[in-house]
């Protein structure tokens, strides 16, 4: 059985890269973030993906940070992250992007049942390694979801097959060295790394880190098949003088990246 | 495994350590490993690092018999280790001056360090120097203000330090920051991290840096008593001076190995550094252990007066120590804490950092639950001059 998030994969193959908007569950606060996903599903996001606010993100830069500790201010967790989860997968295929500890804080074998339960098709482990996996790998394929593991340039051919092998869904392709936030361009690294990875697996590949707007969208998507915005969609948020504002900007910014994946030359 | 060789080569301490990390950073791990156990069985390099050790930090440190200090503690005989006479005045140089070497073995010019109370900051800072190497210090906005001295002997020692603003403005957010510099400049640089935390090798090879001083200190008790002590003690943030000092001891199975967490108000308060005394298993900066945590896996903020032991994770080895029972771990007050630093001071003229006034405070019991036949090897792993400040705060004296 495949997920709603490789069934979205499958339907634009060989046509267009889908495009993934990321937000953290509880940001601004809950009932503004359905919003925001409503808004940015309005603009034209593919696929959501949530993130579970985490008070040591080391994976994440200023944008991010701020909006995980505004969450976690807000009381965001467990509960939240499913909540949110579950609002956004009816609407489209949507995933979780967490650190490592409040799954197994949570405990495994719940979260992956309970991620199936509210209609996720995945999960993003930034911080977990294959050598880590073990249960993780048994548990994810027991409940039909996908385990997303991200790769970065430095990934060497061998270690990338190994990793790429126990990936499902599609591979995340960090575009460069360092963590999330805005960049003025996409780094050259990105589309090297990408025809590295494919020479390892034939599943999707997504490119994130440092899109953030129309043009850089159009440029990951002519070699990616996914491309992921976090930071751009918070930053239109948080700078927003109100929410109303907020949720037109976010929506702008959806509609010129989607126009920029549709836009790509393949 | 025998028993000095606890964990597999992907550095599992049992259920604990491994890595929970970017793949980013696994190119990196996976040098810094390699560049480690080249370098344990290189005699150049243990012939570079025990020179460096003999004419520049000072080994090996001494042993003093603390005879007045042992009245207050139930009449056994106590040793003290002294690493507070280390150059830098802890045993955090026996690490640094490790790293540093390792570091320009792999060709990197740069190093990153995060301290909480500035030790550490000022020990890879002086090894930077030493070295050639160039040094960015990060250290929690709150912790530069009281450490504020420390961080003019960084920048004195041509280092930079740049305050972390993040969370809670502590060492757990300074690591959280070095981290994403080393994600970002890691080809470069080196992160010298400052305890037997975070992804494998970190526990391994800090471990390594720092077991000289349970090795040397198995030799003088051996020497001056003719026997193995019958318990060693150490205070335990991260636990590198602990591990430093309880490795050697590990395969005596008649040496207990008590490690002393700090308790700040009192466990049940709530607000305490002990991470293995009331803490949970889970993982932080890369490695599983104990944690301070919410039920939602949030890392929660520890409290200490001692800022050197004010981190809510702790070592992978000392977990699992603690889960096979070979170590024990127990929490010390602050205001136990500050009793024997007090005591230390008075009855035998050593100022102990207040990290170590811990492990004395644990002695003075343990002491008294031994009786007069006992001895007691303690590790004095610091000296107390940077805690005159809070010292004076806590005892109510004017400055």
């Amino acid at each position: 059985m495949s997920t709603p998030l490789e069934r979205l994969f499958e339907s634009t193959r060989g046509e267009r890269a889908i495009l993934i908007g990321y937000i953290p569950a509880g940001f601004p606060n809950q009932a503004d973030s359905y919003r925001i996903i409503q808004a940015m599903v309005d603009g034209g996001v593919d696929a959501i993906e949530i993130g579970f606010p985490y008070s040591d993100p080391v994976m994440d830069g200023p944008i991010i940070q701020a909006a995980a500790d505004q969450a976690l201010r807000n009381g965001a967790g467990a509960k939240e992250v499913f909540e949110t989860l579950k609002f956004a997968a009816s609407l489209v295929p949507s995933l979780i992007m967490t650190y490592w500890n409040p799954i197994e804080r949570y405990g495994v074998e719940n979260f992956a049942r309970d991620l199936a339960a509210n209609g996720g098709s995945g999960v993003i482990t930034p911080d977990l390694t294959i050598e880590e996996s073990g249960e993780w790998i048994s548990t994810t394929t027991a409940h039909g979801v996908n385990r997303i593991y991200v790769v970065a340039p430095s990934t060497q051919e061998e270690r990338l097959a190994k990793v790429t092998q126990q990936g499902s869904g599609f591979i995340y392709a960090a575009s460069l060295m360092g963590v999330t936030g805005l960049r003025t361009s996409v780094s050259s690294g990105a589309e090297d790394l990408v025809s590295r990875i494919r020479k390892t697996t034939s599943i999707p590949v997504a490119v994130g880190l440092g899109v953030s707007n129309g043009v850089q969208a159009a440029e990951v998507a002519a070699y990616a098949d996914g491309v992921i915005v976090g930071s751009a969609f918070i930053r239109a948020v948080q700078e927003a003088p109100s929410l109303d504002a907020g949720l037109v900007a976010v929506r702008e910014l959806a509609e010129s990246l989607a126009a920029g994946v549709r836009s790509a030359k393949r | 495994m025998s028993a000095t060789q606890l964990s597999d080569q992907l550095g599992h301490f049992g259920p604990f350590g491994g890595r929970f990390v970017p793949e980013a950073l696994i190119g990196a791990l996976d040098e810094l490993a390699a560049a480690h156990q080249t370098a344990l069985v290189d005699p150049l390099f243990i012939k570079e690092l025990s020179d460096l050790h003999r004419t520049y930090s000072g080994r090996p440190s001494i042993i003093t018999e603390a005879k007045r200090f042992s009245e207050h503690a139930g009449g056994a005989r106590i040793f003290l280790k002294r690493e507070d006479l280390n150059h830098t005045g802890s045993h955090k140089i026996n690490n640094v001056l490790g790293q540093a070497l390792l570091t320009k073995r792999m060709g990197k010019k740069r190093i990153i360090a995060e301290t909480g109370a500035g030790q550490h900051g000022v020990a890879s800072a002086t090894a930077a120097a030493l070295m050639g190497l160039e040094c960015v210090v990060y250290m929690g906005e709150e912790d530069t203000k009281r450490q504020a001295l420390n961080v003019v002997r960084m920048k004195l020692l041509g280092a930079e330090v740049i305050p972390v603003t993040q969370g809670s403005r502590t060492l757990k957010d300074a690591i959280n920051e070095a981290m994403r510099d080393w994600v970002t400049n890691v080809e470069t640089t080196h992160y010298l991290l400052g305890t037997v935390a975070g992804p494998h090798p970190f526990p391994v090879m800090v471990r390594d840096f720092h077991k000289i001083i349970g090795e040397e200190s198995r030799e003088q008790m051996l020497a001056l008593n003719g026997k193995l002590p019958d318990a060693v003690l150490a205070c335990v943030g991260g636990g590198s001076n602990a591990i430093g000092i309880f490795h050697a001891f590990i395969p005596d199975e008649g040496v207990r190995l008590i490690g002393l967490e700090a308790g700040g108000r009192g466990v049940e308060t709530g607000f305490h550094a002990a991470t293995i005394t009331g803490g949970s298993r889970g993982v932080l900066h890369g490695t599983r252990s104990y944690v301070l945590q919410d039920k939602n896996g949030q890392t929660v903020e520890s409290h200490s007066i001692s800022a050197g032991l004010d981190y809510p994770g702790v070592g992978p080895e000392h977990a699992y120590l603690h889960d096979i029972g070979r170590a024990e771990y127990r929490a010390i007050t602050d205001a136990e804490a500050m009793e024997a630093f007090s005591l230390l001071c008075k009855t035998e003229g050593i100022i102990p950092a207040i990290e170590s006034a811990h492990a004395l405070a644990g002695a003075i019991k343990v002491g008294k639950e031994l009786g007069t036949d006992a001895t007691l090897l303690i590790n004095l792993s610091g000296r107390g001059d940077k805690d005159v400040h809070t010292a004076a705060e806590y005892f109510g004296m004017p400055l």
